[in-house]
């Protein structure tokens, strides 16, 4: 019997479930504990965040959450390892050490930071020595976008990870760290495995994307008979249990709600899947069509015969930049004729934004309760609907024309088609959009740093 | 042209019927960018030879008209029974720019579920 690594999963995004980790830590034994915060919008929001205060800049739900797991954590020798550090993993580290302090297990803590992915303060230098920094989709040099860049950071893989394991840390917090990484990282070591063991890094890399969304495949958001998945107001996230040569059975604590199945789990596989065949992350290249599934026992899927390939000599960018203004207003119009007060409603503020002269990028309309999410294909609506909301968003590179569309939605209510209402929300919010410029970089360019840090 | 190549011919069924795609297949789907990926499942292994028949990229294309700007890629997956759809410049402008309420392609998975496809007429599907 071969030893078997335990990684849960506590977190799928940053504003997952809060007693996701706590349930992870307190319901059985496991081994690691891995959180993903990280998405692509999110290292914009730290920036903004530590530019108006130093101390800022990542997911700050984690400290908290520390303060309630590390106790138990420690007395299981549960090690964590978590991307929550953001565009600031000091910062989240010394937070960490502070919330131990005050769980009274600091002289337990040792804090694995995990840096160098932030390459913002290069961004001038690697143009300069000729690294375009295209866009992937576009093909455009960054130069186009340069002057509104707000974050610029490479992905790594789970190898500087590693490095803090090995380095005797038990919390680990790291910058942008692949989501996969996260829990790929932990097998490696636990199993010692090779840099070139690549069938294995690809099932621990399938193992990391099985966790990376949390409950999501484990019953949440699962489709196939979703109306008898057990106890959904406590689903149980993913644990992988695996072994030395790369092949894991997904399964989640006993006593808890959500299901483990084929079903589940393939869900979770296909999501956000482009080419199965390629699937590339800084540690290796994985086929997921050599995935095999197999229900082995109530909520226990095995998961075996990943194949993987050498890894690239890239690393992927994520880059964010200022990109413009965006809002949406909405209204609710009641019976009778629902959906034509509301299309009337549409053309009136339409009529009004193009005699007021504004300029957009682009206006929106979805009707929701009609044909916001399928649009033609959800067919004509009952010609009794009760109720329709009208769903009105533009989007400009200035932002005084969106700032004016945002005073156009509430007089509808007294100057516009009859029985509108639903207005509670008040003005619809002027938001800035930043986007995304996804690039690469060569491996060569990128240097992790590692640091262990103690009360 | 050279000589067509002789396929052995599966007796084809005496009577055929239509049904929505959510009668033999589950599905999830999600973002990249203004790309949509949906990830569709067979319910049962029996069914994935009707989905990879039926569901080819031109009757994707066809069935999410005026909803895309871009073209339909897809990807079998045998050993999930499963195809997986590219819905190129699905999410009006996609990530923070897109103005719609399934910005991230959520639900689009269930819009393909819509579709209608054609099984034998005594093929059991619940």
């Amino acid at each position: 019997m071969s030893r078997v690594v335990r990684v849960a999963s506590g977190q799928g995004f940053w504003g997952d479930w809060l007693e996701a980790p706590i349930r992870q830590v307190e319901a059985g034994p496991i081994d690691y504990l891995m959180m993903d915060y990280l998405a692509e919008v999110t290292m914009s929001i730290m920036q903004k965040q530590r530019a108006r205060d130093p101390a800022l800049g990542f997911a700050r739900d984690f400290v908290p959450l520390m303060e309630r797991v590390l106790p138990d954590a420690l007395a299981g020798n549960v090690k964590i390892v978590s991307n929550a550090g953001g565009v600031n993993p000091k910062a989240c580290a010394e937070g960490v050490i502070e919330a131990a302090d005050r769980a009274g297990c600091a002289d337990r803590v040792r804090v694995g930071i995990v840096t160098g992915d932030d390459i913002m303060d290069r961004l001038d230098q690697l143009l300069e020595a000729g690294h375009p920094l295209a866009n992937l989709d576009t093909g455009e040099s960054l130069h186009a976008v340069r002057d509104v860049v707000q974050s610029a950071n490479v992905y790594l893989g789970a190898w500087p990870v590693v490095e803090a394991l090995r380095g005797d840390a038990n919390v680990i917090v790291t910058g942008r760290v692949t989501d996969t990484g996260l829990t790929l990282a932990p097998l490696a070591y636990e199993f010692g495995w090779a840099r070139d063991a690549w069938d294995r890094l690809a099932a621990g890399t399938v193992a990391g994307h099985i966790n990376e969304c949390g409950a999501q495949s484990t019953g949440g958001n699962c489709l196939v008979d979703w109306e008898t998945i057990p106890d959904l107001a406590d689903p149980g996230y993913p644990i992988v249990d695996a072994v030395d040569d790369g092949s894991f059975v997904v399964t989640k604590h006993p006593g808890t709600g959500g299901r483990v199945s084929v079903a589940s789990v393939t869900e979770q596989l296909l999501y956000e899947m482009g080419d199965p065949a390629n699937y590339i992350t800084p540690d290796c290249v994985v086929d997921f069509t050599s995935i095999r599934l197999e229900q082995v026992g109530r909520d226990r899927v095995a998961v075996t015969g990943v194949k993987g390939r050498p890894a690239t000599d890239s690393l992927k960018v994520s880059i964010s930049y200022l990109y413009g203004y965006k809002a949406v207003g909405t209204l609710v119009y009641a019976w009778p004729d629902a959906l034509a007060k509301a299309q009337k409603a549409d053309q009136v503020v339409r009529e009004r934004l193009r005699r007021l002269e504004l300029d957009y990028e682009q206006i929106l309309t979805e009707f929701v309760g009609v044909n916001a999410t399928h649009g033609p294909l959800a067919g004509p609506p009952d010609p009794n609907i009760a109720e329709v909301q009208l769903r009105i968003g533009v989007r400009s590179r200035e932002r005084g024309p969106v700032e004016r569309f945002s005073r156009e939605i509430a007089p509808l209510i007294l100057n516009g088609p009859p029985s509108a209402t639903g207005f509670a929300g008040g003005r619809p919010k002027v938001e800035s959009i930043v986007a995304y410029w996804p690039a690469l970089i060569p491996k060569a360019e990128i240097r992790p740093e590692i640091e262990i840090l103690k009360a | 042209m050279g000589v067509k190549p002789r396929r052995k011919r599966v007796r084809p069924s005496t009577a055929t019927r239509r049904v929505p795609l959510l009668r033999l297949a589950h599905a999830r789907s999600g973002d990249k960018g203004d790309t949509a990926n949906v990830g569709v499942i067979a319910l049962e292994p029996e069914y994935f030879p009707i989905l990879e028949r039926q569901l080819t990229v031109r009757r994707v294309a066809a069935h999410f008209r005026g909803m895309i700007e871009g073209k339909v890629e897809r990807f079998a997956l045998p050993n999930l029974h499963a195809l997986n759809f590219l819905l190129h410049g699905a999410l009006g402008g996609g990530g923070t720019l897109s103005l719609k309420t399934d910005a991230q392609g959520k639900v689009l998975s269930t819009a393909l579920l819509r579709m209608e496809v054609e099984i034998p007429e005594d093929l059991d599907v619940g």
